[in-house]
């Protein structure tokens, strides 16, 4: 039974993994989960048979082991969103950086020639001097 | 060997990933230039100076606020001379002098012959690279790999000296930063379905360069990279 509830975890992970998930769903539904975790850590404080009878309808030994299981599972998941994130956040950067870069690059125009830095224009009229 | 008049190769770029070579890279741009008229060198934020190096032998230089890795500073190379209307051929040359010019020559000439899309460098084509046996090793390793994924038949994936026509520069689109866009871009040239050949090319390994080039460790690497994307 307990492997069935894993096994499951470790797929929804994977698939997190596969396609990359945005938008408004996706957010809500973290949402969602991060209150019902709140509630779940806080009524377990009231009720900590609640772990014990838990493990006991899954076939584990103890609430404890439970509890480590879906701790390793929930490591898993943070390990692949934060993979999946780095991955976006340097695309992000390195598209950006390189546009930087071509900006910043003299033209590869013909006329000039390129291995030569543009020189400041000189003012023909010389050194202006202040009217006084 | 017969000398190109350097108008003949106004319309060809030659493009050289740049990052930590100021030692070298002076020379590897003076070579160049004496025949081909078009340099660009895409620093990858180096922090030696090797950037004004180069701009001080004559290339123009690209630079990457921050290091992203080769195959970003190949793709910015490709747009660049991309954006210049009159491009014709494309060349990649690897900064560190380990390529001969020669050879960038000859490849640019098969090219303008029209026997090929895209010329490929390979060292294992005549005897005249000696190399590491580690090195060997490595490199047979991501050759296979590179085969593997992309079905052509090539002898060495790693190598840097490249040539390619307009279309085959256009049609790249190196998303793998690191190591791994060589592999890519064999997979990318394998979609393209354009004509490819690979030409014998001397790849020169002096201490400088044993020094610096890719380890064992680093086909590792480049596998891992190639698997998760």
């Amino acid at each position: 039974m307990i492997k069935l509830v894993l096994l499951a975890a470790i797929t929804l992970t994977a698939a997190v993994l596969v396609r990359g998930r945005r938008g408004v769903r996706h957010q809500a539904l973290r949402r969602i989960a991060l209150v019902l975790f709140a509630a779940g850590a806080a009524l377990s404080l009231f009720f900590p048979l609640t772990w014990t009878w838990a493990a006991d309808a899954l076939g584990v030994g103890r609430g404890t082991d439970l509890l480590v299981y879906l701790l390793i599972v929930a490591f898993l998941g943070t390990v692949a969103t934060s993979f999946v994130r780095f991955q976006e956040l340097q695309h992000q950067v390195t598209v950006l950086a390189r546009r930087l870069a071509l900006d910043s690059a003299p033209a590869p125009s013909r006329d000039a020639e390129p291995a030569v830095p543009p020189h400041p224009v000189e003012d023909p009229a010389g050194p202006r001097t202040r009217a006084s | 060997m017969p000398e190109e008049p350097r108008q003949e190769l106004e319309s060809t770029w030659v493009v050289v990933p740049l990052y930590q070579e100021v030692t070298v890279v002076g020379d590897v741009v003076r070579r160049l230039g004496r025949h081909f008229p078009r340099v660009v060198c895409v620093d990858d934020g180096s922090s030696d100076g090797s950037a004004e190096a180069a701009g001080e032998a004559g290339a123009v230089v690209v630079v990457h606020p921050l290091n992203l890795g080769q195959g970003a500073a190949l793709q910015t190379g490709l747009d660049y001379v991309l954006r210049d209307p009159a491009t014709e051929h494309v060349v990649t040359f690897d900064a560190d002098g380990q390529h001969q010019v020669e050879d960038a020559l000859a490849m640019v000439r098969r090219l303008r012959s029209g026997e090929a899309d895209v010329v490929l460098g390979s060292r294992f084509l005549d005897g005249r690279t000696s190399l590491p046996r580690a090195r060997r090793a490595a490199l047979r390793l991501a050759t296979l790999h590179a085969r593997a994924s992309t079905g052509l038949a090539v002898t060495d994936t790693h190598n840097g000296l490249r040539a390619m026509n307009r279309r085959v520069a256009e049609g790249l689109r190196l998303t793998q930063s690191r190591m791994a866009h060589a592999s890519q871009i064999l997979e990318q040239v394998a979609d393209m379905d354009v004509v490819h050949v690979e030409h014998p090319v001397h790849v020169l390994y002096t201490d400088y360069s044993r020094h610096k080039g890719q380890s064992l460790w680093n086909s590792v690497n480049i596998v891992t990279e190639s698997l998760f994307r």
